[in-house]
């Protein structure tokens, strides 16, 4: 491999890589703070790139306007959804919410089948996002992949800064932490589950929305999605953003670099990452320790 | 002399009465679909049992006389199930023959049940060569393709246009292995070598470090096997990479096939074979098309195609046995020397059930897969393993 195919694929990892991320965020925080195990997770990505399907031709070329539309219509949704399944397991164990939540992947995909059908559709960029650039004499590189990355470090930065630095970062945080001792000092802790909620499903269905024109959608999406960002969580440590960045990139380039120089094994690469992190730190990378 | 004729025509009533109690013995024909009703695949299960209805309204309602009754499985295109489908249908239902199905490891289990209980299958669609190699039997038959034959006149067509140099990429499971081992042989034959076999592990979408090594490597021709989903996204990120325009992708006709409408502009141009496609334009294929489209006011595509043959084929095996269908030797006798008019074009059968057929070269112009040429005349399958 020369030094420019090189660099192509180190630029292919780390756009794979940050997608991940988008979607892991938000299953990491759903995980790790309301200790729920989310398996409709996928099903929200999913709904994100139909969402985009059907949204887009209402709005043209106002693409980011339409972004804005669904992650609002997305945090609507993941709220009442919150309201009126997810609200009744946190006290639940695990097995339960694994149940229900399997329950909701069946309802969502049947939904899907019934309002949208079982067909492939694609969805088309932006007009002023089509076409490409040559990167060397090798290959062009889309413009809207570059615009896809570019969103999720937007993301990523501004999840940080409000994880970190605002005050409802603040309570998700010690949300995450230590839930009764939040409760004793006078936080609503529905309300803040309520919100970090809809903020996980916002986060998936723009995950959604923004790769349907790299991706195009089609039922099932969200199972091939959901599995991948496990191993994210995993490796990152449950509950913790700034992991979910590093597994997500790391993934990325185990997945990249795995299919070009395994390529029959490239199927186990990130598994074996995932075994090998957890060998060394069981908590994960950036987990805390229990 | 009018003794006679009153004795003649006595003899002749005697006769029609006894025959026409023959066919009250022999009843309905009961008839087992099993098909993905439901899922990822449930459009192709309708296209192929609406194909199958038109041909037997085309008899009348009938097959050498008997009527039909049908009982519906849906088999989910789920492997885990198919044995327990399948027997429910031959050992509950005491079904006469089965039709299925559109997945290659569903359709696996119900060959192998087939063979053991020597229940009549037909299978409409699904490709894994097997079926037609080492599973082999004479009660088995197939009405579509083997994965091998598109294939092999991909490959004979790249190297017959002068192209040295290929590569191929597919999801890592049988039928891509199959697919890309019959492009392999024909090219290899007319002249080219394969360079590098890249997969993918199924159902695996992220196919951009593979088209980088693509564009680092090349080649003078990509092969490509994905189905569905995959292989909208595979095409999209071929053209959106810019590769279409130095290397051209080509592939079976799946890869453009149900997918044209999601692809848009980055399947323009491409080239696929396929046992079928639009723009045949022989007054047979125009008739079927016609006839399908008044019936169920949908558009046909292959796997309706596939469904009206495999009505046909129970017809012709039917009519040879006069609807007794424990006979399975002449049955399958009548089937191998018949030439069946299909509106893909009349085929005949291989040694082993599979069709004798052409492949088309097809080019997707629009929303269609335009015909070009015929790829390879009357292509028929190796049958490996077969021993019949």
């Amino acid at each position: 491999m020369d030094f420019g195919t090189f660099l192509v694929q180190c630029l292919n990892s780390v756009q794979y890589g940050l997608l991940l991320f988008l979607v892991a965020s938000g299953l990491t925080l759903i995980f790790g703070i309301m200790g729920v195990i989310n398996l409709a997770h996928g099903s929200f990505y999913m709904l994100g790139a139909y969402m985009a399907f059907a949204l887009s031709p209402l709005f043209g070329d106002q693409f980011i306007v339409m972004l804005a539309v669904g992650v609002v219509l997305a945090a609507v949704f993941g709220y009442l959804l919150e309201w009126a399944f997810f609200s009744y397991l946190y006290q639940r164990d695990h097995l339960q919410q694994v149940l229900m939540t399997y329950g909701l992947i069946l309802v969502f995909e049947e939904l899907r089948s019934i309002l949208v059908g079982n067909d492939v559709h694609g969805v088309k960029a932006p007009p002023w996002l089509e076409g490409s650039f040559a990167l060397g004499n090798l290959m062009s590189y889309p413009w809207y992949r570059l615009f896809a990355s570019a969103a999720c470090v937007v993301l990523a930065v501004g999840l940080y800064y409000v994880v970190n630095r605002t005050r409802l970062g603040m309570m998700i945080r010690a949300g995450a932490s230590n839930r009764d001792m939040v409760r004793g000092l006078g936080i609503d802790i529905r309300r803040l589950y309520r919100i970090v909620f809809a903020a996980g499903v916002a986060l998936a269905a723009l995950a959604g929305m923004i790769a349907a024109p790299m991706s195009s959608v089609y039922p099932g999406m969200g199972a091939s999605v959901l599995i991948i960002c496990f191993v994210v969580v995993v490796i990152g440590g449950i509950g913790s953003i700034t992991g979910a960045l590093v597994a997500s990139l790391l993934v990325g380039f185990v997945d990249t670099f795995g299919k070009v120089f395994f390529a029959e094994l490239s199927g186990m690469g990130v598994y074996v990452l995932m075994a090998i992190v957890l060998i060394w730190r069981p908590e994960g990378l950036m987990g805390r320790k229990v | 002399m009018s003794h006679r004729i009153a004795r003649t025509t006595l003899t002749a009533l005697a006769l029609a009465c006894v025959a026409t109690l023959g066919h009250a013995q022999q009843g309905k024909l009961k008839v087992g679909l099993m098909l993905p009703f439901s899922g990822t695949y449930a459009a192709l299960g309708v296209a192929i049992e609406n194909g199958f209805r038109l041909r037997l309204e085309e008899q009348g309602g009938k097959f050498a006389g008997r009527e039909i009754e049908f009982v519906k499985v849906d088999d989910e295109s789920d492997p885990a199930k198919a044995t327990d489908n399948v027997n429910k249908l031959i050992k509950r239902d005491n079904v006469d023959v089965i039709i299925g199905t559109v997945h290659s490891g569903v359709a696996m289990a119900m060959a192998k049940a087939a063979k053991e209980s020597g229940t009549v299958l037909i299978v409409p669609n699904a490709g894994a060569d097997a079926v037609t190699g080492p599973m082999c039997a004479q009660n088995i038959f197939r009405s579509s393709f083997s994965n091998w034959q598109p294939a092999y006149a991909m490959g004979e067509v790249s190297g017959k246009q002068g192209k040295k140099k290929a590569m191929t990429i597919t999801w890592k499971y049988a039928a891509g292995d199959e697919s890309v081992a019959g492009f392999k042989e024909g090219f290899e034959k007319a002249g080219g070598k394969v360079d590098k076999q890249l997969t993918v592990p199924f159902p695996n979408v992220e196919f951009q470090a593979l088209l980088t090594e693509i564009a680092a490597a090349k080649p003078d021709v990509v092969y490509a096997f994905f189905a569905g989903g995959g292989a909208v996204k595979f095409v999209k990120d071929y053209a959106a990479a810019g590769l279409n325009k130095t290397i051209p992708l080509v592939g079976p006709g799946f890869l453009t096939d149900g997918t044209l409408e999601a692809q848009g502009e980055s399947a323009q141009g491409m080239q696929t074979t396929l046992h079928y496609a639009d723009g045949l334009n022989t007054p047979r294929d125009t008739a079927f098309r016609t006839a399908y489209a008044k019936s169920f006011k949908l558009q046909p595509d292959v796997y309706a195609v596939q469904g009206y043959d495999a009505a046909q084929i129970l017809g012709i095996g039917l009519a040879a046995v006069k609807g007794d269908i424990s006979k399975k030797a002449e049955f399958a006798a009548a089937v191998e020397k018949a030439k069946i008019d299909s509106p893909r074009g009349t085929f005949t059968m291989n040694k082993a059930h599979n069709p004798v057929q052409d492949v088309y070269l097809r080019k997707v112009e629009g929303n269609e897969n335009k015909l070009v040429n015929i790829a390879v005349k009357n292509l028929a399958d190796p049958a490996r393993g077969c021993k019949l």
